[in-house]
Formats: C-alpha cells, sequence, structure tokens
C-alpha cells in the first residue's frame, strides 16, 4: 500500500487492542447514509515510475521559451546551493516552529532573514513573511488603516502605475473590511506619478498613499517628493519594491526628506521572489513586509524574536503572538497563520551567498541587459519606447499595432516577448511590457530582435 | 541532536571582502553600475548582509538544519497539523526544470502540459469532496477560509440580501475561524458544544435566523470526534437560510469516505498541505484549494483552468464576472498544487480511502494503549476520528505537571510533541494525530515515552518540569522575547 506500513498481522493486533472486528467498525459513528459510494473522480494508482513518466511528458511539451516576461515574476540565476539545502527533509517536512527547542533551525533561519530583508528596504523590523507580494499590499493597507492614529479614513491613495493585479488582490481582500482604494492617475509622458496629481487629495483625510517603485512599467518614481507629500498629509506611506532593485536603488527607509519631519516609508512590502525563488507558474513565491519599529504591534503575521533560555543562552522564539489568530481570534491583525517558510528559507540562503556585492553585480547586469533590450527593439520600425526617464529592469514599449498578435507569433517561435496590457490600460493598446534579466545573454536578445523585426515586416507587407 | 549545539548568527561569519563569486553574473565594462539612475534614487551605503563564501554558507544552512525536528527525522503527531510522509517523487517531479521556468503570464499555447495536472487536480478535488467546482489560488488553509467566507457573503449580497453578517463558529473552532469572519467583515457568534463533543443543536437553533450568513464547521471537530448530528445542522442553518462552511483541516479522517457535499456543505477549504501531503516547509507554504456547491459556483475566486475546444486556459474576470476575485498575484501556490497532483495519481482512487482508514486505525489503536496505560481521554465514550485529545487535568492536579511540560519532555525521547492547549475547552490537552504513514512500531514507541513520562510525573517531577534537557537549547524566555524585542540581528548587540 503506497506510504501505508501496516502488514496484515499489525492491522489484526491493533484491532484487537481496539476491540473492533474491522476498520470499516471504526466509522461507526457516521451515519450511514452519508457514507459514500465508490471513488470516480481519481483515476487508479500510478508506481512513481509511471508518474515520472506522465509528468516528464507535460513538462517536455510545455518546453522551455526564452523569455522576456516579467510583470511582478523574474527569471534569475539560483545558485545551486540554495534549493539543495531548502529542500533537506529538515527544513522541507517540518511545522511551524511552535515547539521553539526542537525547530531551532527554522527559527534562527528567520530571525536572519527578518534581519537581512529589514537591512535591504532600510527598516527597522520585519516579519517572517506573508503569502506573495500582491496580499502584501492587502495586509499593508489594512495594517495602515490600524497603525495611522491620525487618521480615522479607510481611504488609500494607489497611482494606476502600480501593478494593478496587485491593486485587484488589494481590493478582492481588503474591500470586505469597507477599505476604499482610490486611483491616481500616472503622467502619461513619463509613465510616473506626478506629485502634482495628487493635488485634489491635499488636506483630505486619507490612510495612506501606496507608491511603487519600480512601477508596473519599470519606471522608477520620484519617490522622495510623494513620501514627503504623504507625511504632509498626514497619511502613512506604503512602498512596494521589488528587492534586488534595492542593491542600487535607495531603500525605502531613505525616502523622503527628513526636514519635512519623519523620514522613509512607514510600511514596505513587495514579492520576494527574485531572491532565489524560480519562476514556477506562480507560486510558491513569499511576500515580504517591513516597518517602523513603533507600528510592530499593528503588522500581521509571524514574527521571530531572540531571546535567552533557561540556562542564559542564546535561542530564538515565535514571539508577539498577542496579535495572531490563535491566540487573538476575531480580534487578531490577520488571519494569515502560515508563512511562507520554504521559500524564505531559499531567499535567506541566496540573499547569503550573493551579498550585498552579488546582488549589487545582479542588479547591474539585469539593467545593463535591458538598455541592450531597449537598443535592439527599438532599432526596429515601428518599436519606440513609451516612456524615457529612469528604470530598472522592465520597459514598456509602443508598437505600430495591437501587442496580442505580435505576442502569439513570437510565442509560436519559442520567445516570449512580454505582455500585452491593454486589457489593464485601455489606453495603452498598442503596447507591450518586456524585460531582460542578467540570465538573458546577447544571442537571446538578437533573437528577440530578429524575431519580431520579421514579424512586423511581415505584417507591414500584407497590409501594404 | 546535540545538546547545546550552537551556531552563529550568520553576520558574525561575515567578513568584508569574502564572497561566493561564482555566483555573480560575468563582469563586463558594460555594466557600469546604477548607470542612468540619478543620484537622489541611488543607494548611498550597501545593505549589512553576510559576506561569506559558498562553503560557509552551506555549512551554516545545512548546521542549521539540524537543529530541527521534522517529518524526515522524527515521529510528529502533531494535532491537527497532518504531519504525513511527504513523498520524495512528488517534490522531484514538481522541480523538473520545465515545470520551474514556466513563468505564470506564459501564453496558454506554451503552457498545455502544466495546465492539464492543474485542470485534473480540479477535477479529482472536485470528486473526492462532493463539490461542484474548484479553485485552487487560496494560498494557505486561512486563505481558503476567506475566499469560502466572502463567497458565502457575495451570495447573499446577490440576492439583495443585506442584513446576513453573522457567522456561527462553535467553540471548539480553529481561531482562523473567527479571525476570517472578521477579516470578511463579518460577526462571530459562537455556540458551545455539548459533553459528547457534538454541537449544542439548541444553542444552534437559538442562533440561527435572519442575520445568519453561515456556520463554519470542521467534521470530525477540532475535539477529534465525528459531529454525529450533521444531517440535523445542515437542515436548521438552510432552513434558516444561512450556507454551511466546511473547514477541511481533518479532511484526512473522513478521505473517501464521507463527502462534505454529500453532508450538506455549500462550500470548503482543503488543506493540501495535510490531506493531500505537500509539504509544511517550516510554515508554509501551504495551499487551501475551495470547493463550492451550485449556489456558489458563480463566485469562486479567479483564475480557474478552464477547458475548451482550444484546449486547457484561464478562467478570468471576463469569463467569471461575478467572482469574489483575485487572492494572488498570479495563481495562487501552483509549486504545490502541482505537488498534490502528484500525490494523488501516485495513491490513486484506493490510495485515497485508505488514507482515512489507516488514520482512523493509527489513531484509535493510540488512543486504547494510552487509555490502557492510565492516561484520560477528553471523550473516552468516542471513536477517535485521525486523532484524538487526551487531558492531563489529573496529573497537573496532583502533581503540577502541565500538558506543556509532557510535551518538552517528548522532545528528549526523540518525539515531536503533540499540539498543547488546542482546542481551548479541554484544560491540559494534548492533541495527538499519528497519521496513516507511521507503523505500528513507531506508534508503541510513543505510547512507551508517554508511560515513562507517567511515571516520572509521579516519581520525579522536576524531570519532567524543567524538560527539555537534550535540545539545543533549554526552555526559552517568551516573556524576555515579547519585552525586549530582538527581531534583527545588530553589531553591538
Amino acid at each position: 500500500m503506497p506510504y501505508i506500513p501496516h502488514t496484515p498481522e499489525d492491522v489484526a493486533e491493533m484491532l484487537q487492542v481496539i476491540g473492533a472486528d474491522s476498520i470499516e467498525q471504526l466509522f461507526d459513528e457516521i451515519p450511514s447514509a452519508l457514507l459514500a459510494g465508490p471513488l470516480t473522480a481519481v483515476p487508479p494508482a500510478l508506481c512513481e515510475m509511471e508518474v515520472g513518466r506522465l509528468l516528464t511528458e507535460r513538462a517536455r511539451s510545455d518546453g522551455r521559451a526564452l523569455n522576456f516576461i516579467g510583470a511582478g515574476a523574474y527569471e534569475h540565476h539560483i545558485p545551486a546551493p540554495v534549493w539543495a539545502i531548502a529542500t533537506r527533509g529538515e527544513f522541507y517536512s517540518a511545522y511551524t516552529p511552535y515547539q521553539a527547542e526542537a525547530s531551532q533551525g527554522t527559527l534562527q533561519l528567520i530571525y536572519e532573514y527578518q534581519s537581512m530583508i529589514s537591512q535591504l528596504t532600510g527598516m527597522e523590523v520585519a516579519n517572517a513573511s506573508l503569502y506573495d507580494g500582491a496580499s502584501a499590499l492587502a495586509e499593508a493597507s489594512l495594517m495602515a488603516v490600524r497603525a495611522n492614529r491620525g487618521s480615522t479614513s479607510r481611504r488609500i491613495l494607489v497611482p494606476r502605475s502600480v501593478n494593478p493585479t496587485y491593486l485587484a488582490v488589494a481590493q478582492a481582500i481588503a474591500g470586505n473590511q469597507e477599505l476604499v482604494f482610490e486611483s491616481v492617475d500616472f503622467d502619461h509622458r513619463s509613465g510616473r506619478l506626478d506629485v502634482a496629481a495628487l493635488a485634489p487629495f491635499a488636506g483630505q483625510d486619507i490612510a495612506a498613499l501606496v507608491v511603487q517603485s519600480p512601477n508596473f512599467f519599470g519606471v522608477l518614481e520620484e519617490v522622495d517628493a510623494l513620501t514627503d507629500w504623504a507625511h504632509a498629509n498626514k497619511a502613512l506611506l506604503i512602498a512596494v519594491v521589488n528587492p534586488l532593485s534595492l542593491a542600487v536603488l535607495k531603500a525605502p527607509g531613505e525616502w523622503g526628506d527628513a526636514a519635512g519631519g519623519v523620514r522613509g516609508a512607514d510600511i514596505c512590502c513587495g514579492e520576494g521572489q527574485p531572491l532565489g525563488v524560480p519562476l514556477a507558474s506562480g507560486g510558491p513565491y513569499f511576500g515580504f513586509m517591513t516597518t517602523r519599529m513603533q507600528y510592530v504591534r499593528q503588522m500581521p503575521g509571524r514574527v521571530v524574536g531572540r531571546t535567552l533560555d533557561a540556562a542564559g543562552r542564546p535561542g530564538f522564539t515565535l514571539t508577539l503572538q498577542a496579535r495572531e489568530q490563535h491566540i487573538r481570534r476575531g480580534k487578531a491583525t490577520s488571519n494569515i497563520c502560515t508563512n511562507q517558510g520554504l521559500t524564505v528559507t531559499a531567499a535567506t540562503i541566496y540573499m547569503s551567498l550573493l551579498g550585498a556585492t552579488g546582488l549589487e553585480r545582479v542588479a547591474a547586469a539585469c539593467m545593463q541587459r535591458t538598455r541592450e533590450l531597449v537598443a535592439a527593439l527599438t532599432a526596429i520600425p515601428g518599436v519606440s519606447l513609451a516612456f524615457g526617464g529612469p528604470r530598472f529592469h522592465e520597459v514598456l514599449l509602443r508598437l505600430d499595432r495591437p501587442a496580442g498578435p505580435v505576442l502569439a507569433a513570437l510565442a509560436a517561435q519559442g520567445i516570449l516577448g512580454g505582455i500585452d496590457v491593454s486589457s489593464r490600460y485601455p489606453e495603452l493598446q498598442h503596447a507591450l511590457l518586456t524585460c531582460a534579466t542578467e540570465t538573458r545573454t546577447d544571442a537571446d536578445i538578437a533573437s528577440y530582435a530578429q524575431a519580431l523585426a520579421a514579424i512586423l515586416a511581415v505584417d507591414l507587407q500584407g497590409a501594404a | 541532536m546535540n545538546t547545546g549545539l550552537h551556531e552563529p548568527v550568520i553576520f558574525e561569519l561575515s567578513r568584508p571582502g569574502r564572497t561566493a563569486p561564482t555566483q555573480f553574473p560575468p563582469s563586463s565594462d558594460r555594466d557600469e553600475l546604477a548607470a542612468g539612475i540619478p543620484a537622489h534614487l541611488r543607494r548611498q551605503a550597501p545593505p549589512r548582509l553576510p559576506a561569506v563564501s559558498e562553503l560557509q554558507a552551506v555549512r551554516h544552512f545545512t548546521r542549521l538544519s539540524q537543529l530541527n525536528f521534522s517529518i524526515d527525522t522524527h515521529f510528529y503527531p502533531l494535532g491537527s497539523c497532518t504531519m504525513k510522509y511527504n513523498p520524495k517523487a512528488c517534490n522531484t517531479l514538481a522541480m523538473l526544470p520545465e515545470f520551474l521556468a514556466r513563468h505564470p503570464l506564459a501564453p496558454a499555447a506554451n503552457s498545455q502540459g502544466f495546465l492539464a495536472c492543474m485542470y485534473e487536480l480540479q477535477e479529482m478535488l472536485q470528486g473526492i469532496t462532493g463539490m461542484q467546482g474548484v479553485s485552487l489560488t487560496p494560498m494557505a488553509g486561512a486563505q481558503g477560509e476567506f475566499a469560502g467566507v466572502a463567497m458565502i457573503r457575495a451570495y447573499h449580497r446577490a440576492r439583495g440580501d443585506f442584513g446576513r453578517n453573522e457567522i456561527i463558529v462553535p467553540e471548539a473552532a480553529h481561531g482562523t475561524n473567527p479571525a476570517t469572519a472578521a477579516m470578511c467583515g463579518c460577526v462571530v457568534r459562537e455556540i458551545p458544544c455539548d459533553a459528547n463533543g457534538d454541537v449544542d443543536l439548541e444553542a444552534l437553533h437559538a442562533a440561527v435566523g435572519p442575520q445568519t450568513a453561515g456556520i463554519m464547521l470542521t467534521n470530525p471537530s477540532t475535539l477529534g470526534v465525528f459531529e454525529r448530528r450533521i444531517v440535523e445542522v445542515e437542515r436548521l442553518v438552510h432552513a434558516a437560510g444561512g450556507l454551511l462552511y466546511y473547514d477541511g483541516a481533518n479532511l484526512n479522517a473522513i478521505l473517501g469516505k464521507v463527502r462534505p457535499g454529500d453532508m450538506g456543505f455549500d462550500v470548503i477549504h482543503m488543506n493540501l498541505h495535510k490531506t493531500f501531503s505537500t509539504p509544511h516547509g517550516g510554515g508554509g507554504p501551504g495551499s487551501g484549494a475551495v470547493g463550492v456547491g451550485a449556489r456558489l459556483l458563480p463566485f469562486l475566486p479567479i483564475p480557474i483552468v478552464g477547458r475548451d475546444a482550444g484546449g486547457y486556459r484561464w478562467l478570468e474576470e471576463a469569463d467569471r464576472p461575478q467572482s469574489i476575485g483575485r487572492l494572488s498575484g498570479f495563481m495562487g501556490n501552483a509549486g504545490v498544487n502541482l505537488r498534490a497532483y502528484i500525490y494523488m495519481r501516485l495513491l490513486g482512487a484506493e490510495g485515497m480511502v485508505r488514507v482515512a482508514d489507516y488514520a482512523a486505525l493509527n489513531a484509535n489503536y493510540l488512543l486504547h494503549r494510552l487509555r490502557a496505560a492510565g492516561f484520560d481521554a477528553a471523550y473516552p465514550q468516542r471513536r477517535a476520528s485521525h486523532e484524538f485529545i487526551i487531558t492531563l487535568k489529573r496529573q497537573h492536579r496532583d502533581h503540577h505537571v502541565s500538558a506543556m511540560d509532557v510535551a518538552k519532555r517528548l522532545l528528549d525521547y526523540g518525539m515531536h510533541a503533540p499540539t498543547t492547549y488546542f482546542p481551548l475547552l479541554v484544560p491540559e490537552c494534548l492533541l495527538i494525530e499519528p497519521t496513516e504513514t507511521e507503523s505500528k512500531e513507531e506508534l508503541d514507541r510513543f505510547c512507551d515515552a508517554l508511560c515513562d513520562i507517567l511515571r516520572e510525573i509521579t516519581e520525579t517531577p522536576q524531570t519532567v518540569t524543567s524538560a527539555p534537557h537534550t535540545m539545543p537549547v533549554r526552555r526559552l524566555d517568551d516573556v524576555r522575547a515579547a519585552k525586549q524585542l530582538d527581531l534583527v540581528w545588530k553589531p553591538d548587540a
């Protein structure tokens, strides 16, 4: 029997101890009318070899396309030690570290993670992680409403340059608690939020302003001016960032001008996937969240602290649990119960291997590859840069025609050229969001440019 | 595991200038650091991250792993958590290079293999729970709960019924149930259980009304017993216009035996990391797929995998206009779902039914052995489901030894502790869930260890109250941890 060790003798002895005639008898408290018939929805068992063949066939049938899609999930080199260690049974098959003495490995690792992600974001404290970047923004919004004592509002301002899926998720999750997410349009020449666009909200009661930088289009926002605007208007500033970009970009903890009062973002969150987690169809990833120490009790999710044991030696334990659902039940900061322990394990190993020097090299290489991609693609007639300002490793290109069919033609040649943003941005009908990381080579970029040029040329001839 | 084994915090191993350069991208003089970034947007000082060699990192994290108990190394009878064997094949196959490389926004035409797995998983989960539709997108049990209650709320609102904002939960419910109801903007109403662990029907009768949005139930309940009057509960709640939510935390107990849909539930979440054996990963990632009956079908969270003449594709906003929306950046914990799919294919239909059979056999066997050895069952007149509760009320009264003490002492015997102090209404409780993948010998060893501890409680109680003695650390000062917060490493600390 798959994964069940019982011999017939074991079963007989065990039933005798129980005083039951059969295993069926153990279910005699269930009303018999409820008992299920044969299970038809699940096919018969396959052995490991057969399942291996099936899955290998399916994986191969999808193949491995040349990827230029980003849009919130990025293909990076993952050092061999990362998943070799993360999938060790001692990490992989352990539970939440509630029994601290038997879970010091997981607990110390999370403490190290909290230290690293706080450093990277320039913030004072971190939690042990949330589900993913999008749901982290929902939790950050709920937290901002709790934490902003100067505001009674449940309004959150969200620029349209924020990843539209993040906004959709925040609405689906936090909308049930009557939070209202109000859109602010971005400047259509720069692709950034112009601080002037916030003028109509000045002096109003707003719980928080969300700033994503690099934003959905890869463009860097004017984070200082936006942070100062939020603080001048008694709103908290929620920063949404790509953690890799922080190797070269100003950390959210440093955003804004200290002269205006408080410096830095109040809550920082984002998608942790770029730190050693594979694309893997969208998950499992992890969301990170960091904040000021003064808001730590409003933060959702698990937190690990260092303390002393009965012998006075340092050790690690889950702490501040009075915020959490298993203690506070209906009055908890969130219903979240898990963190993304395994992917955080991978990210912690990743950050340790790369260090500040390595992360900076990766970030710089991403930016360089993107510059080369832009140069190669915009050299093609009919392709131009949508927004010219400083960017990280993602870019919006304008085409001379709808992006959808062009992307489909590229995909048919095994090139994933980016995404069509028109369903989220009706005004960007002919735009293509594309990305190059350090994993793309000169030859990759040349292949993309060649294929795109051919597709655009053929279509133009066809139309002529 | 070595007593007092200490591994420094990785920052203490760090030396400026030390690196793991093989992991860096090739250097190129074209790589101008931060080229094109205006000064006011640049980082001034580098983040304080470790500067270590590859071997130092490998050794450090390998050593940390050795400080953990895990299913692969220890018996782990943690009640309500279903710590069963996570087959290695599930991980190996889910990590095939093509699956790992697939971008979540890759077109459906390039993803038919992956989508086929997800579609079949939806179908299998739907069939095994007796529901009408499944969405795999919730990323953990608590998010599955959220999706379920949000759908119940959306259902009532779509009917113009805005007065139903009350969610009924039994007092034994997991803490996520009331927390979830609150996150959905609902009010929680708790009802008691009777002395046999069943829902108090009179209290339920008094609680339901035009304000009832629904009830959240775990069956078998967190008390480790099957809710015998589930049919009456279903009639009462549905007659009052409410819906029934099935918390799948204990689905392992009835897998293939009883289907929540046949019990009259309108919505269920499944903890794929429990019943379908995807890893707990030190506290996540989980996956909290939701299944619904006909009434809630339009409200399922998106995306869902659909199938038409052109093959498999995602069903999104345009296909599902009444959906409660998106709960994750892409499609939830896809890799976890893939592991659950592989697990189901390895077990097959007959293996699925066996899960409940042997989980119940192991739990009832252990319950009988422990009772014979002098332990008190919380519900001695009841069958165990896949788990059961021992109460140490007597030992606590007579010898001042608590359930926590016994839990800590078990660690010294090389076994993970059962769940303690949950459910809250049984004093000094141990909630014990052996799971179907444990052998009789392992159960006997556990029983013998508890018998030894019972003897220690009377003879040398200090040994138990000061346990553990053989772990890397002794009992930790939780009060200090919460008062003198040390959440991030600092060089001068």
